[in-house]
């Protein structure tokens, strides 16, 4: 058994093996599954200040070697989280992080304070990408000043890691990651998912109720792949890569563009033991290569 | 006590075509199946192909718990249903299983309506099995474009009294379901409707349920990704605003939902 274990800022993962947030619901949904605690980590739903009805149905629609959704962060509200939801989390003994989001600066604070206070989650996510709402949200996550603006606000009331989730949906994603960092980001996470658009030609019409939605999958493996390589060269802290990984290998590449830790998105809707498998196929990996820890293994592409 | 959900590789023991593009396979469970409600699902993996990415669902058809057997009703609308409704006898299929709530079941005998238009007709041979039990009155309307697209009469007759319509007139009452004499003559002496099939045919059969004061469940049929209650693609608008198709249904009570009827 090769060394696993990989560092987030003040958080120790007992391996590299996270789910993406609005993939995995609370957790306790794959408890029927598997045992959660096999995971690094897990990344609950986005969560916001006030409660959120998401949009009208339909919100998704199966494409090439992926899918768009457009959820629109329906979640009951932050302080809901953590009266019902948080002391159901309590039980798990690996990391616990919640993703964060707002429509105002002011928002994403009050969430993140609601959130600070519960001891057991490790850290936040805070959401600057999300494609799928009317105001904030991605807004935040595609200028320099504005992402700014939100991390230092948010790291003003939250102590623990925190993690800024970016958008793929800009110019040049590396300049908003250093914008993160100089504003207090104690990891990135990429990427969110890729503006798309699904139309059914027989009648005309968009399949989205939103007409676009974010993109997620294996079709968007090579952007999230590239993105990390490229924000890997422009910062300190460390990256969590995330962009249709489904199996191992998949994300041994994003270990060598230069991800510290993975996340694990839609694969957890085809396959609910995608993430047990990934943990077990790079172990596999890291010894047939005679590799004794992961962190070997992290920015080590061979150019 | 109700099966917990898990992720399971199911043999293929036999693949029946009932017509040009309904096939009937049967699964195999190497352990002893618990118990399954009728309206349950099981979503099932097919090849992957350029244009299949996600599970399909289907619901339960038929159980058999001496031998642990599941049976599916696979109609081919799509590139996904027609892979999986050619899948060899032998081979295996990865299929997530039992998910969703299944229908209300009576406590006493009752005289029920069971309406399916489509491949909607699919779960409600299990509810027939299992209302049977309960020595229930059961009448069961089935609904099809044409005499060749209805599947399966003789078993839905083991369980109930069964009737027709087709579009085309080739097989019982001509017209939709809706158009079928039941529904004009003492639609309330049933105590229950438990209906499943294209969303307009059951928005009709819960405004004449509503109309007569018949309580009518619903089986809805929206599109997912997951299949158990993390991706929140299938929502339906109810009372208490969105909620899943697959985890807090796929069977509604009519009036849960904001149906304008």
């Amino acid at each position: 058994m090769a060394d696993l274990s990989t560092i987030i800022h003040n958080i120790k993962l007992k391996n590299p093996v996270l789910t993406a947030s609005g993939t995995f619901g609370y957790g306790v949904e794959f408890d029927d599954f598997f045992d959660v605690n096999l995971l690094g980590g897990f990344i609950v739903k986005g969560t916001t200040i006030h409660p959120r009805q998401g949009n009208s149905y339909p919100r998704m629609a199966e494409t090439s070697a992926g899918m768009l959704n457009a959820v629109g962060l329906q979640n009951a509200g932050a302080q809901y989280f953590a009266n019902e939801i948080y002391p159901k989390l309590t039980k798990y003994e690996t990391n616990v992080l919640v993703n964060v989001s707002g429509s105002t600066v002011e928002e994403y604070v009050a969430c993140a304070e609601i959130i600070n206070e519960l001891d057991h989650i490790a850290g936040i996510e805070l959401n600057i990408s999300c494609p799928n709402v009317k105001e904030g949200g991605m807004a935040f996550g595609t200028s320099c000043p504005s992402a700014a603006a939100v991390v230092s606000a948010v790291r003003k009331v939250y102590k623990k890691t925190m993690v800024v989730k970016l958008s793929p949906n800009v110019t040049d994603i590396a300049e908003i990651g250093k914008a993160a960092e100089g504003a207090g980001a104690d990891s990135l996470s990429l990427i969110n998912t890729v503006l798309g658009m699904a139309i059914n030609a027989e009648t005309r019409k968009p399949v989205l109720s939103t007409i676009t939605g974010g993109l997620s999958g294996p079709a968007v493996k090579p952007i999230a792949l590239r993105m990390v390589w490229q924000v890997s060269q422009a910062v300190k802290i460390p990256i969590i890569g995330l962009g249709g990984i489904m199996n191992a290998t998949d994300a041994i590449e994003f270990f060598l563009a230069g991800a510290s830790a993975i996340q694990v998105g839609t694969a957890n809707f085809i396959d609910p033991l995608a993430t047990v498998k990934i943990i077990d196929g790079i172990d596999s990996y890291l010894n047939r290569h005679k590799i004794s820890a992961i962190s070997e293994l992290i920015g080590c592409l061979h150019l | 006590m109700q099966m917990k959900k898990s992720v399971q590789n199911l043999k293929v023991i036999s693949n029946v075509k009932l017509n040009d593009d309904h096939h009937l396979l049967q699964l195999h469970t190497p352990d002893q199946l618990e118990s399954i409600v009728p309206g349950q699902f099981a979503n099932i993996l097919a090849d992957q192909s350029q244009s299949i990415f996600l599970r399909r669902p289907f619901s339960i058809h038929a159980i058999d718990y001496q031998k642990n057997i599941i049976s599916i009703l696979i109609k081919e609308v799509g590139e996904g249903t027609r892979s999986l409704a050619h899948t060899p006898v032998n081979s295996s299929l990865n299929v997530i299983f039992p998910l969703g709530n299944g229908f209300s079941l009576p406590s006493s005998k009752e005289k029920v309506l069971l309406v399916g238009g489509g491949c909607g007709i699919a779960p409600l041979l299990h509810l027939a099995q299992v209302l049977s039990k309960g020595a229930n009155d059961i009448y069961i309307l089935l609904g099809a474009r044409s005499a060749v697209d209805l599947v399966e009469l003789d078993q839905y007759a083991i369980y109930g009294k069964v009737f027709t319509t087709t579009e085309d007139g080739s097989h019982g009452e001509k017209g939709f379901v809706t158009d079928h004499s039941i529904f004009g003559n003492q639609l309330d002496s049933f105590s229950r409707i438990y209906c499943c099939g294209p969303e307009p045919m059951m928005k009709a059969v819960a405004s004449k349920a509503k109309a007569n004061s018949v309580s009518c469940e619903v089986s809805l049929e929206n599109t997912m990704a997951c299949g158990f209650g993390v991706c929140l693609c299938c929502v339906t608008e109810t009372i208490q605003g969105h909620k899943c198709v697959c985890t807090d249904g796929p069977v509604f009570n009519i009036n849960q939902l904001k149906w304008q009827i």
